[in-house]
């Protein structure tokens, strides 16, 4: 690896990381702008045009707040808790597949910072995982039974819909052939998407993707009229905008995950082949351009769908979190297996 | 037990509402709906709502050409319930022989109820539109005649309705 290559992923990281928090910021913005126009209100519109600079105002505010730490908490890890969530959000970032290789000056470069990594599912699974550490301790260390209890729930949560959500994936993984995000990819993009061998399996992905992000109606860590802030009720300052930040950044790390796994990725056009249709080469730069909008449409759309389901449901009461959970997802994804399975060994792919 | 009856909501939901699937889809289509209606939103500081001559808002005393209609007879300051107005009286040489010399209202005692207006025998004492009511300091919510009187050609609407009303 010489000079170069080193550049290059310096750049791509300074890229991905502000492009994530850019992302986050109008992700923010565009939940009040749409739970207003929901509630038939305009929503923030006084900074800038259309209140586009809001969310820097925000975050300004956020920066200028005092930093109350409780006398009772744990106070190291008290401020390690925002760090490990926003730090794993950013990590999944790492290998989500933005888009396709292009070839410049004889190397082959992606937006990815990790492209080709051959068990890039299992990195995302485990970081979502390592994820719950945040909120939880960021619970535990505020000692405050709210946020305890914020925490609590988080971690159970976690557990019940972790697994229902690897074993949404492995059908997918299946028919794949692989844990490589790009090979993944590269299997849909010649044929069907992945939702329609799959749709079971895309909406047991979205559920517990719901649950995994604690967006509405999994929210329970930080049901207000229950637990104040839930997790989140020690902090201020930008303690709290990091975890904020890191919600939103969860967000949109998952809908990327699910446009790689069940909508083609960056494939343009379901059934066809994109560089017929469009008369581009494979691998040329204004394809993997075009490529590398659909996919951002295609996760922007997805967290579109998050904000909506936010503020159209309830909030779920914690059993029937626990019930849906155990008893109609774990079978579900189970039986989802079972059935792709028999199909793949009777068509014998 | 064979002619018991129940009533237990899983029983009663049909497969389809058992599996919440269509019923959630149902609404999100209502909240997409309403994504695209008309908004209810005032723009407040730009678009300000015009209230109708029945709206209570800062009691103001009316004030004619030659002068306040007031004769200051205490009724308003004895039926304050909140005891919000001071009258202090004076004569005059014009026909009404009577004058209030101070008359101050405390808007952070004001309740608007509107008795002041009721009570007043000269039609002196009523109910403007004024809803912006903003104070710097307690002192400063203390308003006197030079704050009070309004001329009587901007409050011909609640006059109006007095008229209808009363």
């Amino acid at each position: 690896m010489d000079w170069i290559d080193f550049a290059i992923i310096v750049a791509k990281g300074g890229i991905l990381v502000n492009a994530m928090l850019i992302a986050a910021a109008y992700m923010v913005l565009a939940e009040r702008k749409i739970a207003a126009w929901i509630q038939n209100r305009i929503g923030p519109n006084r900074v800038g045009p259309w209140g586009l600079f809001q969310s820097f105002a925000d975050v300004f505010k956020l920066y200028l707040k005092e930093d109350v730490v409780p006398a009772a908490a744990d106070y190291r890890f008290h401020a390690l808790a925002p760090v490990i969530s926003i730090a794993v959000a950013i990590t999944v970032y790492a290998v989500i597949p933005w888009s396709d290789a292009v070839e410049i000056g004889g190397r082959m470069i992606s937006l990815t910072m990790a492209p080709d990594m051959n068990v890039a599912l299992l990195v995302i699974l485990a970081m979502t995982s390592v994820g719950v550490y945040g909120v939880a301790l960021a619970g535990w260390s505020s000692n405050n039974k709210y946020s305890l209890m914020g925490g609590l729930r988080s971690s159970a949560q976690m557990i019940s819909y972790e697994l229902s959500m690897g074993l949404s994936i492995i059908g997918v993984v299946m028919i794949a052939g692989s844990l490589n995000l790009v090979d993944i990819i590269r299997g849909q993009s010649a044929g069907a998407w992945n939702v329609f061998y799959q749709p079971i399996a895309f909406i047991i992905f979205l559920v517990t993707a719901l649950a995994e992000t604690n967006r509405a109606p999994f929210d329970l860590p930080e049901a207000e009229p229950e637990l104040v802030g839930g997790y989140h009720t020690e902090y201020s300052g930008m303690k709290f905008g990091l975890l904020y930040l890191a919600e939103y950044a969860n967000m949109l790390a998952s809908s990327a995950i699910m446009a790689t796994l069940f909508l083609g990725g960056w494939d343009i056009i379901p059934f066809l082949d994109d560089a017929t249709i469009l008369g581009l080469e494979p691998g040329s730069l204004p394809l993997v351009l075009l490529q590398h909008g659909a996919f951002v449409g295609k996760s922007l759309l997805l967290v579109f769908v998050f904000i909506w389901i936010r503020w159209s449901l309830p909030r779920f009461r914690y059993d029937q979190l626990m019930n849906l959970g155990w008893k109609i997802l774990l079978p579900l994804s189970l039986a989802n297996i079972a059935v792709t399975g028999t199909v793949m060994l009777l068509l014998n792919r | 037990m064979a002619n018991v009856t129940t009533n237990i909501e899983s029983e009663r939901m049909t497969f389809w509402e058992r599996i919440y699937l269509p019923e959630i889809a149902r609404g999100l289509g209502l909240t997409l709906r309403q994504m695209f209606r008309p908004k209810f939103t005032r723009q407040y500081p730009e678009e300000r709502w015009e209230p109708e001559g029945s709206y209570r808002g800062r009691p103001v005393l009316v004030q004619e050409e030659d002068g306040e209609r007031c004769v200051a007879c205490g009724l308003c300051s004895r039926v304050c319930p909140a005891l919000a107005i001071e009258v202090r009286a004076a004569e005059t040489d014009k026909e009404k022989e009577r004058y209030p010399e101070l008359f101050e209202i405390n808007m952070l005692r004001c309740i608007y109820c509107g008795f002041c207006e009721e009570v007043c025998p000269e039609e002196a004492i009523v109910m403007s539109k004024d809803y912006e009511l903003v104070f710097g300091s307690q002192d400063e919510g203390i308003l006197g005649k030079e704050k009070l009187l309004i001329p009587v050609s901007q409050l011909q609407d609640r006059l109006e309705f007095l008229r209808q009303w009363r």
